[in-house]
């Protein structure tokens, strides 16, 4: 049966009946024994996804299997950084196809994902950054993407809060994004879970992938917790538990999974309404809605999975940022957690077929995934559906690092980003 | 916050004292291999949820490059070791056989 629709109409029924008509956002069913598409991973892309499967290909008989709960992992443990001021072409182009659905998601999905295009402002503290900035504008000008390199005086007319004129690493200029911004990461878990779930799709939660099975070298079926689940087809989905996800299917991906830590502060009046992302330095900030500064840094570098991170990494990003923003010194933070990111080499995901059969990846998101959710799902639902990689997501093949075609965000970014 | 003790200088280090060299006893592909070979050598990691042997330099101190093997699920540390070896040695894999009996082994 399908889900009612959210509207003001239902806000205004509810409300006459004591909120007593709203019923659950997804179904919770048991696994079926057979799909036609099995996705391992109930985060932002895996859902997203599902639900392109459904939408673009028509592939409903699909099931998206959690080991936790649904948007647990690294959809609810970001910072919600939406941009697609990438320097390669391949980057560009997915990141600036997910910004663009980010606009309508919440009109595609009816769920409000509170994306906010409040502007994405990168700081050049270097001139090598400078340069390095300005050869980006060039690219996305190229590229269709809207940026523009901006001086010292409009970052502080942008941002008042900035000291531009900091001791150690002045602000020189930025990369502006203006159709960059944030969105509510549960809600876009959640408005994807529950467009899925009205599709007829089963989200099954709590249900932990133990073994991939594989006959004649092509893809069976999963072994759960909850059983047996054959499928025709299987997408990874995992992010950091990629590794092992790929290990029960017998290759190996190339990347490595670390520990990437965010925190917020006390909420605050409104002072700072666009993102700012500081990567010399290293740290990124915004306002939440509730008033937090949420902020980010760099990733650990050593190999972890415990979803905790080091705590001098905090202390660096937060030193960085009180020289950056003077009048955030004696905020107290409120709470500090960690996810687990799969790093590739070259810093840019992989939306791949595998050695597998019928077996698909989309991973090595590492520290930027969730602007990339909507896109990402977009390209992987059209590989699996057709069996072979559309445009979007052709060039981020696995065997890319063995034939030498980065797409090096590394060296474009300096940075986790 | 994890603490290593350098085996060449044997002070117990914080990681604030470290820098990580990611996963030790990688052997280097020779000229006339293959792109297998090579990509196996440069990209393919192994990113075990669980034991890893990594390389990690004391780079706050005596300067010097050595081993770790550590659990990458509790962060427990097995023991550190010369990085002048091809494999671990036998202490150490006995020190880790001891604290987890499944564990498959070095390959």
């Amino acid at each position: 049966m399908p889900l009612k629709r959210y509207s003001v109409f239902a806000v205004a029924r509810e409300a006459l009946r004591f909120h007593t008509g709203w019923e659950r956002a997804w179904r919770s069913p048991e696994p079926k024994k057979k799909y036609d598409v099995v996705i391992v991973g109930a985060g932002g892309h895996g859902l997203a996804t599902a639900y392109w499967l459904g939408k673009n290909h028509g592939i409903r008989n699909v099931a998206v299997i959690e080991k936790g709960w649904l948007g647990g992992g690294n959809t609810g443990r970001n910072t919600t950084i939406i941009r697609s001021n990438y320097l390669q072409d391949p980057s560009a182009a997915i990141y600036e196809k997910s910004r663009s659905l980010y606009e309508t998601m919440s009109q595609d999905v009816n769920y409000n994902i509170m994306f906010s295009p409040r502007g994405v402002m990168m700081l050049a503290q270097t001139q090598h950054e400078v340069r390095g900035f300005q050869r980006t504008a060039h690219a996305n000008a190229l590229q269709g993407v809207a940026t523009e390199y901006v001086g010292p005086d409009r970052v502080k007319e942008l941002c008042p809060i900035i000291n531009i004129d900091g001791p150690r690493y002045p602000v020189l200029g930025a990369l502006w994004q203006a159709r960059g911004g944030t969105a509510r990461h549960d809600a876009v878990a959640w408005g994807y879970a529950r467009a899925c779930s009205d599709m007829g799709m089963d989200i099954i939660q709590q249900c932990e992938v133990t073994a991939i099975r594989r006959e004649n070298g092509k893809v069976a079926g999963v072994s759960t917790t909850k059983g047996e689940i054959d499928c025709a087809k299987l997408g990874i989905v995992v992010a950091g538990h990629s590794g092992v996800l790929a290990e029960m299917a017998g290759f190996r991906l190339p990347l490595e999974s670390v520990a990437l830590q965010a925190l917020v502060s006390e909420p605050i009046k409104p002072c700072m309404d666009v993102v700012v992302m500081a990567n010399t330095v290293h740290g990124y900030m915004s306002q939440s809605d509730k008033g937090e500064m949420v902020i980010g840094g760099g990733a650990d570098g050593y190999n972890n999975y415990t979803q905790r991170g080091s705590f001098h990494h905090i202390e660096e990003t937060v030193r960085a940022l009180i020289e950056t923003f003077p009048m955030i010194s004696r905020l107290k933070m409120l709470r500090q957690w960690g996810g687990i990111v799969d790093m590739t080499g070259d810093r840019s995901p992989i939306i791949s077929k595998t050695p597998l059969e019928n077996c698909f990846v989309n991973c090595g998101w590492g520290t930027g995934g969730f602007k990339a959710i909507p896109g990402s799902g977009w390209a992987m639902a059209e590989l699996m559906a057709q069996g072979e990689p559309g445009p979007l997501a052709a060039a981020f093949t696995m065997n890319r690092f063995r034939e030498g075609r980065f797409i090096d965000e590394s060296v474009a970014a300096g940075v986790a980003h | 916050m994890l603490t290593l003790t350098c085996p060449c200088c044997n002070i117990a280090c914080d990681e604030t004292e470290l820098h990580p060299g990611g996963q030790a006893h990688v052997s280097r592909a020779g000229p006339d291999s293959g792109d297998d070979a090579f990509e196996q050598y440069l990209f393919l990691r192994k990113n075990p949820r669980g034991v890893h042997f990594e390389r990690w330099r004391h780079a706050m101190g005596c300067g010097k490059w050595f081993h770790a093997a550590r659990c990458t699920v509790t962060l427990e540390v097995f023991g550190t070791y010369s990085a002048q070896t091809l494999e671990p040695p036998q202490d150490i894999l006995d020190a880790i056989a001891a604290r987890r009996p499944d564990w498959q082994g070095f390959a």
